[in-house]
């Protein structure tokens, strides 16, 4: 190999990199700062978001699912991997976990069937990536293409009703006042932050997506953290698809997390974490995903048009990645 | 070389960012001449041979070709004026027939479609031209690298080229490969075909080129006929000579009697490695010593479990090892430094912290919790200990000058106390001063009973810091040299010929 001496760029003017600075900390912070300025927007002009009820039922349970959905995502994307899957695991989860209800199963089996089948949707994606060399983009196409036909065909396509209020407390269940799935959110973010900041696979994490060659060689399974990050993906996102289930008491799949992938992508992406992987932010991640549903809400409950919604989400997203490019 | 040079480049300076990459070069090359072009890494060779095929825009100098002069702007246009660079990885189409990378851009056509029958014609033609015979109908990538090769060298020529230039085209080709491209080479001279040749293989280079450039730091350090320069007063020119006498290490005069920490004999993976052997004392510092493309590297790679060889042995303490990965030569007490410290060292988003205690981690992790207090411990002991600069542990290893992410890195495998450490050119791209502390340093731990297989392209930091030096050449091991019998003189001898003289084959008598 015949390398090129490249000189390291000389610093940048001291306006230039107080600027960039100032983009750094907006990139970073940019979803908070929004989040802050939309609840103040709603506090001042929407009658009654202030109230329990329109907090917690409304707004923090709908972002439920997609919020433990992103959480998953910002492992894979950690890894500088993507998992397009997510929407059709939360379908697969759902099917099972509504066909084991009508078989007579206990809830608490029914629950274990259903994380266990989108655990192994999660392996698939893993071995597929840390096995064989796939790129994530492909290797998560397939289940998101087959999955959502697999999860049709457990019930011949048909809609899937149950009654089991044991099992729908997942979903409408209230812990001290809070509902289910927010505290299942709750939950969830809390057990990944302390993952990743004080475990050993927390710090394998961000190296072997930072640097894998550089991992490896300093002794970083690399391919048992790739596995390890798609299966947890693949069980949040079955999670996600209990609770969505939960709520309605009936599993429908084909529709159950449709284009859930692309809000939990676009969660992540806002709260400054680059999809080359090396980096994750859990509560970045947690309020990424709470801004853009909190934002859809907020257009949507002024008479802004859903379509006009998706555009300004659309330019959030685009404001957020020009912010990260000029911190960096 | 009676006729008009073809290409003349006169003072050929490129800077980036200030810093001097090429320095006032000269080259020449007329029609029918193969000329060689060597340099270590980091001499200049690629950002020439980038600034003559327009990628890179020269700082100042004259390029004449063709008889006039010229200043590319883009690859393309050096192209069209009929340069052509055959790169190491083929830059064609891998899934298209051979015909169609010979001939795309100006295929044959009739009545506005592609005339298959004409395409595949002339690229059998052209092919067979060079010697190679092949069915020109079967997608490219289902030939090996040599006959990809062989189509963008026939691919060139279709475009009328008048210069090829070949970067290290033999790197990763087998033996009877490299006659065929050699051959071919010489069929190019005898069309009249000016080509540049860049290869680390002394008698590859003998073999085929009239004339030869050695570059080093960017300058022109020789220029002559090949056959004027023999390969001891080429390898000299290549890698400078300032030895400094002072500050030798003190050769242990007792390493003889101490247990061999490592031994490895008759490593194999073809085309790099072809029978390397190596063994280290403890406390000793051993050298290994090669040109680019010796197997230095990738017997470290082997050994460190890497790239696990596909022959030969590894002994770790007396004991047989063959490690799948490297995490298994760190459970031995082993550590690597790579040569590349940035796409194999640092993890350049992460703190100086998580870094230094990566390959410690799974010792720092109790029930997978990482025990914080202990890691803040440890790498506060070792920033104090190597006098690593930086302005606190969390700060990004990637804003660190080189000479700490070195240290750095240095820290990483120092803190799991290893019993072998394996330095692929640790003071590699830093500053004259955190060079010299980083070989005081493994001085140091040697003393401390450490044992060190150091890898370098600096012969006199060999000289001085190791206490036997061994001598790769072609993937092999040639020669060895220890104590009083180190000399830049003998290295570089072996380095360049290969001469045995004191070649010592150990292991597999002593139980």
């Amino acid at each position: 190999m015949t390398d090129l001496t490249v000189g390291r760029s000389p610093e940048p003017a001291a306006p230039a990199r107080a600027r960039r600075e100032w983009y750094g900390i907006a990139g970073r912070y940019g979803a908070g700062l929004l989040l802050l300025v939309l609840f103040a927007y709603n506090a001042a002009f929407t009658p009654n978001f202030l109230t329990p009820t329109a907090l917690l039922d409304v707004q923090l349970r709908q972002a439920a699912p997609v919020t433990i959905v992103a959480l998953g995502m910002a492992l894979v994307i950690a890894l500088a991997g993507i998992d397009l899957s997510v929407g059709s695991v939360m379908a697969v989860a759902g099917q099972v976990g509504a066909l084991s209800l009508v078989a007579g199963l206990d809830p608490v089996p029914a629950i274990v069937l259903a994380l266990l089948a989108s655990a192994a949707c999660g392996a698939f994606n893993g071995v597929l990536v840390a096995r064989y060399g796939v790129q994530p983009i492909i290797a998560t196409l397939i289940l998101f293409i087959a999955g959502r036909g697999i999860a049709q065909l457990l019930s011949d396509g048909a809609l899937i009703s149950f009654r089991s209020p044991d099992f729908q407390f997942l979903g409408l269940g209230r812990i001290a006042g809070i509902p289910m799935p927010v505290v299942l959110m709750v939950l969830v973010a809390a057990a990944l932050w302390f993952v990743v900041r004080h475990t050993g696979y927390g710090r394998t994490l961000p190296a072997t997506g930072g640097n894998e060659p550089a991992a490896r060689l300093a002794g970083v399974r690399t391919g048992r953290v790739k596995l390890v990050a798609y299966v947890t993906c693949g069980v949040l996102a079955g999670l996600a698809g209990l609770a969505a289930i939960a709520i309605t008491s009936a599993s429908d799949a084909n529709n159950v997390g449709l284009g859930v992938e692309l809000q939990a992508i676009a969660a992540v992406a806002i709260s400054g974490t680059p999809l080359s992987g090396g980096r994750i932010t859990v509560g970045g991640t947690f309020v990424g995903a709470v801004t853009l549903v909190l934002l859809r809400n907020t257009l949507v409950a002024h008479g802004i048009p859903t379509e006009i919604a998706q555009i300004v989400t659309g330019l959030v997203i685009v404001l957020a990645l020009f912010l990260q490019r000029r911190g960096r | 070389m009676s006729s008009e040079p073809l290409l003349r480049m006169r003072g050929i300076d490129k800077d980036f960012a200030g810093v001097p990459a090429l320095s006032g070069v000269d080259m020449t090359v007329a029609p029918g001449e193969v000329r060689a072009l060597i340099g270590q890494n980091g001499a200049g060779k690629s950002t020439l041979i980038k600034v003559l095929t327009g990628v890179h825009r020269r700082t100042g100098g004259r390029i004449r070709f063709a008889g006039r002069d010229v200043d590319f702007g883009s690859p393309q246009e050096a192209q069209r004026a009929g340069i052509a660079p055959i790169y190491q990885e083929v830059n064609l189409i891998p899934y298209r027939s051979v015909a169609e990378n010979v001939c795309i851009g100006r295929a044959p056509r009739r009545f506005g479609l592609l005339d298959w029958r004409a395409v595949n014609a002339e690229a059998r033609e052209r092919l067979a031209a060079l010697g190679v015979h092949v069915d020109v109908t079967r997608p490219l990538h289902t030939y090996p690298i040599a006959t990809q090769q062989m189509t963008a060298i026939a691919r060139a020529l279709a475009f009328d080229a008048r210069l090829v230039i070949m970067d290290e085209p033999t790197s990763s080709l087998a033996e009877h490969e490299v006659g065929i491209l050699l051959d071919v080479i010489r069929r190019l001279r005898d069309a009249g075909v000016a080509v540049v040749f860049v290869s680390h293989r002394l008698d590859e280079l003998y073999a085929v080129a009239d004339t030869i450039t050695v570059l080093r730091d960017g300058r022109t350090v020789a220029d002559a006929p090949i056959a004027e320069l023999s390969k001891y007063e080429l390898v000299s020119a290549m890698l400078g000579r300032e030895l400094a006498e002072s500050g030798r290490r003190g050769h242990r005069t007792d390493a003889a009697a101490e247990p061999v920490v490592l031994e490895a004999s008759g490593l194999r993976r073809p085309p790099a490695l072809n029978g390397s052997s190596v063994s280290v004392r403890r406390g000793e510092v051993v050298g290994l010593a090669g040109l680019l493309g010796s197997g230095r590297s990738e017997t470290a790679r082997a050994i460190f479990g890497a790239d696990p060889p596909r022959g030969g042995e590894v002994r770790v303490a007396g004991e047989p090892a063959a490690f799948a990965a490297p995490r298994d030569a760190i459970r031995a007490r082993i550590g690597f430094c790579p040569e590349d410290r940035k796409a194999e060292g640092i993890i350049p988003e992460l703190s100086v912290r998580e870094n230094l205690t990566l390959a410690l981690l799974p010792r720092l992790t109790r029930r997978g919790i990482v025990d914080r207090a202990r890691q803040r411990e440890i790498v506060a002991r070792f920033v104090d200990r190597l006098g690593i600069k930086l302005a606190g542990p969390d700060q990004k290893i990637g804003e660190l000058s080189g000479g700490n992410q070195q240290k750095v890195l240095l820290a990483r495998w120092l803190c799991t106390r290893p019993d072998l450490l394996i330095l692929d050119e640790p003071t590699r791209g830093i500053d004259v001063g955190a060079k010299q502390e980083i070989r005081d340093l493994i001085g140091e731990l040697a003393d401390d009973g450490l044992s060190v297989l150091l890898i370098s392209s600096e012969i006199e930091e060999l000289v001085t810091g190791c206490d036997r030096v061994l001598v790769l050449r072609d993937g092999a091991t040639v020669a060895e040299f220890s104590g009083a019998g180190i000399s830049e003189d003998a290295i570089l001898h072996a380095m360049a010929e290969g001469v045995s003289a004191g070649v010592r084959t150990e292991g597999g008598t002593d139980d």
